[in-house]
């Protein structure tokens, strides 16, 4: 379980570095959906033995994070009829060179922090990696869409970090945060929806001009 | 030296033309064509050497030098890979450098023989050429750190022979992200679907095939075998990486060698059925995706 544990925390850094690469909203979604089935599978990984309350945050999770966030972007990007980032702020062979250095950076970052030892020990650099990427993405793209997806990889590394303490945290603290989440994403996809029909553009940039 | 690892590289010299023959067996078979041969390179072969040489004037030796140049480079790096997983035919402390720059140095030479004849569309794919070798080099270089931090030894015979056959149970991750990066790696050094069509003969679009047009006859013959030779090579470096091969009998070793080359073929096949190629703008971004891999498997193995 530990082998199967620290391949599915590798994939996570995969998908992370493959949402800085793409210039499709339609992929980001993909990757996004991709992240949040791994870390769906993660608490029964790394669970000491399986209970009730591991198997139910998993499905939780899974629900959530690939199933209905995802399907709900891909609504507002049908919506709103955008299909790619074309103009991102910094571009994608430097963004992807900034995640490489990212990973470098939370690896040297997890080995220096006071933590007790840890059974997966890449949980750590894995969860700071995923956080500066989903900076990463939020501050450097354009299209209101796009950031949106930043602020769920930022969740996301948060929710790995949390990972560490899974056997203290209450159940039902955790369905909160997913649900939080979930209305959260909800009301900035409503708000998106109705930046481009006023708009008619996604692009965060334009919203600096006041007018009433 | 011994005579088996000698006898090795001349098996992986003889079957090297087959290996891009399995690749286009493939793509032809998963898009429903017939297909050449699988062994259409030999006849090609055949056919190039009995023909005679034709040099237009306004060439120079280095033009008849390139292909020459480029076989025999590619022949020498040929001798620094352990092929039964244990020990190659040569081998020296820090010989990954000399085997990169060996393949850099084929890669050169064919360039000048392409510049030499003064014809813009060899200019053009020469610069392409070198555009995209000068992102996959430090591909290669941070897959090799990542393998010498895993076997710890500086030479191939070291970095794809028993250390790092020993690495594999606590390396898995990293070492199966370098194999990845190779096999980006392989997919563009050879020209092959994401970053090249080798099927394509149109010169605005060709990146490798546009410098060798004005080659012809045995000229062509080392061209086209070098070309499959250095595939074969890198199906050599991804298939030591992925499956190691020091616990086993030179015999089945080799058997498992060739097993693999077969199944690397088969999949640059299957990618070039069901990619299209990338546009040339997008290459160097594919290539810095799998130097990120590579970098991301030396940072595990520094951890």
């Amino acid at each position: 379980m530990r082998d199967a544990a620290q391949i599915v925390l590798l994939l996570v850094v995969l998908s992370d570095l493959a949402i800085l690469g793409t210039s499709r909203l339609s992929s980001c979604i993909r990757g996004l959906a991709a992240q949040g089935f791994l870390l769906g599978l993660l608490p029964v990984l790394i669970a000491p033995q399986l209970s009730v309350h591991a198997v139910s945050l998993a499905l939780g999770t899974v629900i959530v994070k690939a199933v209905a966030l995802p399907w709900f972007l891909s609504w507002a990007i049908r919506e709103a009829a955008v299909r790619r980032e074309i103009e991102p702020i910094v571009g994608f062979i430097a963004s992807q060179l900034l995640g490489a250095l990212a990973v470098a950076l939370a690896f040297a970052i997890a080995s220096r922090l006071p933590l007790p030892a840890l059974q997966q020990p890449l949980l750590v650099p894995v969860s700071l990696a995923t956080l500066i990427i989903g900076f990463i993405v939020l501050t450097t793209r354009r299209k209101a869409l796009v950031q949106v997806v930043g602020y769920l990889i930022l969740e996301n590394g948060i929710y790995l970090f949390g990972l560490t303490q899974t056997e203290s945290v209450p159940f039902l603290l955790e369905l909160g945060v997913l649900l939080d989440i979930f209305v959260g994403v909800f009301i900035m996809g409503i708000v998106v929806f109705h930046i481009n029909r006023e708009f008619d553009s996604l692009d965060a940039t334009r919203l600096t001009e006041l007018s009433d | 030296m011994t005579a088996e690892a000698l006898i090795a590289l001349g098996l992986l010299g003889i079957t090297a033309p087959a290996v891009p023959g399995i690749a286009v067996k493939t793509k032809s078979f998963l898009t429903g064509r017939r297909g050449p041969p699988v062994l259409q390179l030999y006849a090609d072969l055949a056919k190039l050497i009995r023909k005679g040489r034709v040099y237009s004037r306004t060439t120079t030796p280095i033009f008849r030098a390139g292909p020459v140049i480029a076989l025999a480079s590619l022949i020498v790096a040929a001798l620094f890979l352990p092929l039964d997983g244990r020990e190659a035919p040569a081998r020296f402390a820090g010989d990954l450098v000399a085997f990169a720059g060996l393949l850099a140095l084929a890669r050169f030479a064919l360039v000048l023989a392409g510049l030499d004849t003064g014809s813009s569309f060899e200019g053009l794919g020469a610069s392409r050429e070198v555009t995209i070798a000068s992102f996959a080099e430090p591909t290669m270089f941070l897959c090799f750190v990542a393998l010498v931090l895993a076997a710890g030894d500086l030479s191939l015979s070291g970095m794809f022979g028993a250390p790092l056959a020993a690495a594999w149970p606590h390396a898995g991750a990293s070492l199966s992200l370098v194999g990845v990066s190779l096999f980006v790696l392989l997919l563009a050094e050879n020209s092959r679907v994401p970053v090249d069509d080798p099927a394509t003969h149109l010169e605005l679009t060709m990146i490798h095939e546009v410098i060798v047009l004005d080659h012809g006859g045995p000229d062509l013959a080392l061209i086209l075998y070098g070309g499959a030779l250095k595939l074969t090579l890198f199906g050599v470096l991804v298939v030591s990486v992925l499956v190691p091969r020091a616990g086993l009998s030179g015999l089945a070793a080799l058997a498992l060698l060739f097993a693999g080359l077969g199944v690397v073929a088969l999949a640059v096949g299957v990618v070039e059925s069901v990619m299209a190629r990338v546009r040339l703008v997008r290459v160097p971004q594919l290539l810095v995706g799998a130097a990120a891999l590579a970098l991301v498997a030396t940072i595990l193995q520094l951890r």
